[in-house]
């Protein structure tokens, strides 16, 4: 056996290795988390694996295609709000005529939900793209940034002329989950184990953020991944290449903006009520956060900085308010000004110190 | 007839305040190709400095008459923000000239979260009442009749209009008939050059960030007096419409920016003022912002290089 067929199965059976573990870890992550800290912190698992849908998402866009989108937040808000309308009794008490058609009340199911979520959204991302496509680097940003909060001043004003959104009290009372008959929200008992409604939830997310991740890694193996790198490095010479440009960054709007709809679908479903206020700029920038701080473009980084950036305030808020109080003996400053101050420390020391991220992908030779 | 002049007015008083921000935001770009993100949250820096300077002040010398605590208070401020845009400017941007676009960009986030953070720790949450040192007792432009309130306006206001055109007016005279002025143009055009001439860029690009940083001082100190208030996040949506007046314009030129500035506050002002009449209250005053954003992206797509910009380089 000659010697790179050697390494080529050492690395072969290494990837089965962490394939493995990486399976096992995710099986185990919500028990242990849950043994250690309770239902609190299961949950906020639960939210980093929405982060990492989101994440994934916007991977595609500026990691892939280095198109740099400020105003991601607004396809997790289309998804958002069509599951809250689709799933919540707000559209009947709006319409008296719909409320007669469906004397059941309004409650579309998961799986009619998600892809439409998705679909939506991916019609939103190409709204988006199309009359930006022109424009490059940071002009894109302000656009997109401008893009996001048109869609979340939308959100908080359309209770007028006619009540789509319900405004700024945003819309309550959307359905939970229901996969045949099971219920996610309630506490079931399983082979004499009591899991609460937090444990379906994450194996549910978990299961789709397996399907999206590997919808991410066959997309990034393919000729429309390679071509979405090409037109990161230089777009002119994708161009000069023959690759249509112009498609292939509204494929990646589209595609992100989708996983970006799927994730806030779930996200309504799980939250059991929207509000616009969810969807600020902040929530862009923290999704940005997570895959920059990461690295752009490499999906294990990603998930590190998902995970991270997910966990991190809710232990700063855990240990932070605690910690004040023995030092100082009360709380001086809000564990959620911590978060902040910590986010712009490590976007800035990011770029200084770690351009490229906390886990980057690496580089062919020439790098 | 009312409606329009009060609009027109408050379009202006809005237009020249963005017209200061814009400013800072073309000169930055003319001469590193970057935006400085931060750049709105110097404005909040600003008013939220001279707040406490005119606090001080008061408190400390209770016989200074208002106009000079004012004065004091908007050196002061203009002072503190050139200072600390240097600072940025040498923390934030600087190690990042060479770097990918995306990078000072995403520092620049960074370091407008960190000051929004410090001004949410040392001045609170809250929105701060701003001290008013300039009358705000209306002044009739136009009589009214019984139906229709005539157009008014006030003391604040109109000085705003003043000082704005008065800074921008010398902003034009330093860059076109100063040795300064022609230093910054040619870093401008071409930085490598601009040393060979021996013109040192880095003095110039120091210089342009506290020029930027003084004026968007001003405009938050003006801001703050004409609105009554002052607070954390009130720099992030003048400073986005700042850089969309920027846009507007053409970015990189001076006039441009003053022009979009103009342009945007009077856009913004008639469009709220008659979007509510012309859908029958349908649409109301609460579309405001959306203005700014359509306008940004329809210019973007009609005319990526601004009403006034010559051209934008490829790798804009």
């Amino acid at each position: 056996m000659n010697l790179t067929a050697l390494i080529s199965q050492n690395t072969a059976s290494r990837a089965r290795y962490g394939l493995v573990l990486f399976a096992l870890a995710i099986v185990l992550a919500p028990w242990l988390v849950g043994h250690a800290g309770g239902n609190a912190w299961v949950r906020t698992l639960d939210f980093a694996l929405l982060y990492i849908m989101l994440a994934l998402g916007l991977n595609i866009v500026v990691g892939y295609a280095g198109l740099l989108d400020l105003g991601f937040i607004a396809f997790y808000a289309v998804g958002a709000y069509l599951a809250a309308l689709l799933s919540s009794p707000h559209l009947l008490s709006q319409f008296p005529a719909l409320a007669a058609a469906l004397p059941g009340g309004m409650h579309t199911p998961l799986w009619v939900i998600l892809p439409l979520a998705g679909l939506l959204a991916a019609g939103f991302g190409i709204v988006l793209g199309a009359p930006t496509l022109r424009l490059r680097g940071d002009y894109l940003a302000i656009v997109t940034l401008g893009f996001g909060e048109i869609i979340r001043i939308f959100m908080r004003n359309l209770d007028r002329p006619i009540n789509i959104t319900n405004g700024p009290k945003g819309i309550s009372s959307v359905d939970p989950v229901q996969l045949f008959g099971f219920s996610l929200a309630r506490t079931h008992e399983i082979f004499g184990l009591r899991v609460t409604s937090v444990y379906f939830y994450y194996y549910l997310f978990a299961l789709l953020v397996v399907l999206i991740l590997f919808a991410c890694i066959r997309l990034e193996h393919s000729r429309i991944g390679r071509a979405w790198v090409a037109i990161r490095e230089d777009e002119d010479a994708a161009q000069a290449m023959g690759l249509d440009t112009r498609r292939l960054k509204l494929l990646a709007f589209a595609i992100g903006a989708a996983f970006g709809g799927i994730s806030g679908a779930l996200f309504a479903s799980f939250q059991g009520f929207v509000s616009p206020e969810s969807f600020s700029l902040n929530e862009s920038i923290a999704v940005l956060a997570m895959v920059v701080l990461g690295g752009m473009g490499h999906i294990p980084g990603v998930i590190l900085g998902c995970v991270l950036l997910a966990a991190l305030p809710e232990v700063l808020r855990a240990s932070m308010g605690s910690l004040q109080q023995t030092l100082f003996g009360q709380v001086l400053i809000d564990p959620e000004i911590i978060r902040q101050l910590f986010y712009g420390l490590a976007l800035i020391l990011a770029m200084l110190y770690r351009p490229a991220g906390l886990w980057p992908a690496r580089r062919g030779g020439a790098q | 007839m009312d409606t329009l002049i009060q609009q027109l007015l408050n379009g202006l008083m809005l237009g020249s305040l963005y017209a200061l921000v814009a400013l800072g935001y073309t000169m930055v770009y003319g001469i590193l190709r970057i935006i400085n993100f931060a750049h709105g949250d110097l404005l909040m820096m600003g008013a939220l400095v001279g707040l406490s300077i005119i606090r001080t002040l008061q408190s400390a010398f209770p016989a200074l008459p208002d106009v000079a605590v004012l004065l004091l208070a908007t050196l002061g401020a203009m002072a503190f923000c050139a200072a600390l845009a240097v600072v940025i400017e040498r923390v934030a941007y600087r190690r990042l000239r060479n770097a990918p676009r995306m990078a000072p960009l995403i520092s620049g986030i960074g370091v407008s979260l960190l000051l929004q953070t410090v001004a949410m720790l040392v001045w609170s949450r809250n929105p701060q009442m701003f001290v008013q040192l300039l009358p705000l007792d209306p002044i009739e432009v136009t009589a009214g009749d019984a139906t229709h309130a005539g157009a008014i306006t006030n003391i604040t206001s109109l000085t705003t209009i003043g000082v704005a055109l008065a800074v921008m007016l010398g902003l034009l005279l330093l860059v076109d008939h100063t040795r300064l002025g022609r230093a910054m143009r040619a870093v401008a055009e071409n930085p490598q050059v601009a040393s060979l001439m021996g013109i040192n860029p880095n003095r110039i690009i120091v210089i342009t960030f506290a020029i930027g940083g003084a004026l968007a001082a001003l405009a938050g100190i003006m801001m703050a007096s004409n609105y009554g208030s002052a607070h954390f996040y009130m720099g992030f949506l003048p400073g986005i419409k700042a850089f969309t007046a920027a846009v507007l314009g053409g970015i990189g030129n001076l006039k441009g920016a003053m022009l979009g500035g103009i342009l945007l506050g009077l856009i913004e002002a008639l469009g709220t003022g008659y979007l509510g009449e012309l859908t029958g209250g349908v649409f109301g005053s609460n579309y405001q912002d959306v203005f700014a954003f359509l306008v940004l992206i329809a210019v973007l797509v009609f005319r990526p290089s601004g009403i006034l910009g010559e051209r934008l380089a490829t790798r804009a």
